[in-house]
């Protein structure tokens, strides 16, 4: 019954009439795969999760009623029992150790976690694809001189590098930034140079060669639109790395410099004092901190299924 | 095989001097030393001091001195920052330490990844599946960083049942914590890993013939499918040891454990050149060496890879 009522719905003129634009627009790889994500409910929701986080990190302040770095002397001596989030006094997150305002502080660190990740991930899969695309191409001595680079870089734990050059070179967040880049240049390189070894064999760059384009043109203007969903995937699963990566050395205390702060130096400090009986230390950073985690997992999850081919 | 492995080895003395000679160079450009403080030393002093640390001389002679005198003697040199120890103590008295919770934490991640992730793939989508991606999605959340806190909190704070910290001669109740802290998100990285590996291995044609035969499903998954699912999981130890290595930095400072992690920490602040190299040498030749045995032992399971090699 209720089979049969589907399938002259299905066969009926009106049906017709109404999806005919639809199909007859043509649908390119990109409006598929942007169909595909915004099918996924989780991914779609994560969007909205990390968009209102970024509004945080942008607008927060304006709600602030104290600054990151002043000290409130009233609840000063009594952390413990005063410092704790509260609509009265305007501590809507309480305060730190120090007496200063835990929600400003969060604010402002959340706003350095998201642009060390959203600065220097999608920088760096940016450099290693270059690298990984150039050595695919070219091959031959480029390739192993790549490849061999990549092999050692690999094998070095990044924490030694990374700890040296910021308690060497000063901690602010450019170089902050600056140092992920350069531990970071190995994101993406190796995917990046096998999918170019592939298509570089394909008719069209032969196509592209025989009509006398340059290499450095093939590379740009006709193999990198091949790659980006490459280069897209790998960047979704990038930014949450370094971001940990960030917290990780903030928690250190090798990260940003005082007053500065991030969500690592604010959970390492909320780890500290968590024995006095501040919990709320812990937890506002560590809330945000899983939050940022989570939607970007299921934002990096929905890229993968709406752009991979084997996905399909 | 043998001629793999000395080409492997021969790979590691050029690797380390670049390591060396670029973190030697990198340090001494740097603004400020050992010896800079909030109030200067007077310069006949500071000259004193630079001649006793043999800094007075240029940096390619110290750090030719440097070599050799590991090279010939294995002596990595006075600390700057810790008064009457050298390198050699500092690693000596730090690194038994590191390394004894750091092989409780890889035992925990074999012993209990591997059987996770074959057990979620024999029960497909059913309990032990969903628990274990649920698992994988929050070891991704709470990276060790976030799960010592939490671990602490738990332990200590409210049931008391383990120390938050210290390492007391490295009792049991002291590196348990240490040991689960490192290891748990590489625990279900492994358990996802072997999971998919042993689907995949599941549904090729061989096990359906195995069936097929009428094998006992116990001789099917341990004599048939278990090897060659386990080879993904082997390939990624290397990577898990590299990155164990770098949680271990945090683990010792968190738990206090007095291992090789807190002495880089206060070596990079105090700008101690000597530890912070000695360490980075450490770092790098364990990483190497685990690396290394996990490509051999691949190498002698994968007959593919054994056969390429010879």
């Amino acid at each position: 019954m209720i089979l049969s009522a589907a399938r002259r719905r299905l066969q009926s003129r009106a049906f017709a009439d109404e999806r005919a634009p639809e199909m007859i627009a043509s649908r390119s790889f990109w409006a598929d795969a942007g169909r595909r994500f915004l099918n996924n409910r989780m991914a779609v929701f994560s969007v909205g999760m990390l968009g209102l986080l970024i509004l945080f990190s942008i607008f927060g302040n304006l709600f602030a009623r104290w600054s990151y770095e002043e000290i409130d002397w009233n609840v000063l001596g009594r952390i413990k029992e005063d410092g704790g989030p509260s609509l009265e006094n305007g501590h809507w997150f309480g305060v730190d150790e120090l007496g200063r305002d835990l929600y400003a502080r969060v604010v402002q660190g959340t706003r350095t976690s998201l642009l060390v990740g959203f600065i220097a991930g999608p920088v760096s899969v940016m450099l290693g694809a270059m690298l990984g695309a150039l050595a695919g191409y070219y091959g031959g001595r480029l390739d192993r001189t790549v490849l061999a680079a990549y092999t050692i870089w690999l094998a070095i734990p990044y924490i030694i590098f990374f700890v040296v050059w910021q308690a060497f070179f000063g901690r602010s967040m450019s170089q902050m930034i600056l140092v992920i880049i350069l531990v970071n240049w190995t994101a993406g390189l190796l995917i990046v140079r096998g999918q170019v070894m592939m298509l570089k064999n394909r008719e069209f760059v032969d196509a592209a060669r025989m009509l006398g384009m340059s290499d450095f043109k093939i590379i740009f203007r006709h193999l990198a639109p091949n790659v980006l969903w490459v280069v897209v995937i790998y960047t979704s699963i990038v930014i949450p790395e370094v971001i940990m990566m960030e917290s990780l050395v903030s928690f250190l205390g090798v990260g940003i410099q005082e007053p500065n702060t991030s969500i690592g130096a604010l959970l390492s400090q909320g780890a500290a004092t968590m024995t006095f009986g501040t919990l709320w230390q812990l937890g506002f950073p560590a809330a945000i901190f899983v939050i940022a985690q989570v939607s970007l997992f299921y934002i990096g999850d929905g890229l993968r299924d709406a752009l991979d081919p084997k996905e399909r | 095989m043998l001629n793999y492995t000395l080409r492997r080895l021969l790979m590691v003395l050029p690797t380390l001097l670049i390591l060396v000679i670029f973190a030697f160079y990198l340090m001494r450009l740097a603004p400020g030393g050992p010896f800079t403080s909030e109030r200067p030393l007077p310069p006949s002093v500071m000259a004193n001091v630079l001649e006793r640390y043999g800094m007075d001389e240029p940096l390619h002679v110290q750090l030719w001195t440097y070599v050799k005198n590991i090279v010939c003697c294995f002596d990595f040199g006075p600390s700057f920052s810790q008064k009457d120890r050298t390198v050699n103590d500092v690693i000596a008295q730090g690194f038994p330490v590191t390394l004894t919770y750091g092989f409780w934490s890889a035992v925990f991640v074999l012993v209990l990844g591997i059987p996770l992730g074959i057990i979620a793939a024999l029960r497909h989508n059913g309990f032990w599946d969903y628990t274990m991606t649920g698992l994988a999605i929050f070891s991704q959340i709470f990276p060790n960083f976030v799960l010592a806190p939490l671990l602490v909190l738990l332990f200590t704070l409210s049931w008391g049942l383990l120390p938050g910290g210290g390492w007391n001669g490295g009792q049991w109740q002291y590196v348990v914590m240490p040991a689960i802290a490192l290891g748990t998100s590489y625990m279900a990285s492994v358990a996802r890993l072997t999971r998919g590996s042993m689907l995949e291995v599941l549904n090729s044609p061989y096990i359906r013939t195995a069936r097929a035969k009428g094998l006992p499903e116990r001789t099917i998954i341990m004599r048939h499918a278990l090897k060659p699912a386990l080879l993904p999981t082997l390939t990624y130890m290397g990577p898990v040891f590299v990155y164990m290595i770098t949680g271990s930095v945090f683990v010792d400072v968190f738990f206090s454990t007095g291992g090789i992690g807190q002495d880089f920490i206060n070596g990079a602040y105090s700008r101690d050149y000597a530890i912070l190299l000695g360490l980075a040498i450490l770092y790098a030749v364990l990483t190497f060496a685990l690396t290394l045995m996990v490509d051999l032992l691949y190498a002698w399971i994968d007959p593919k890879v054994r056969a390429g090699l010879s």
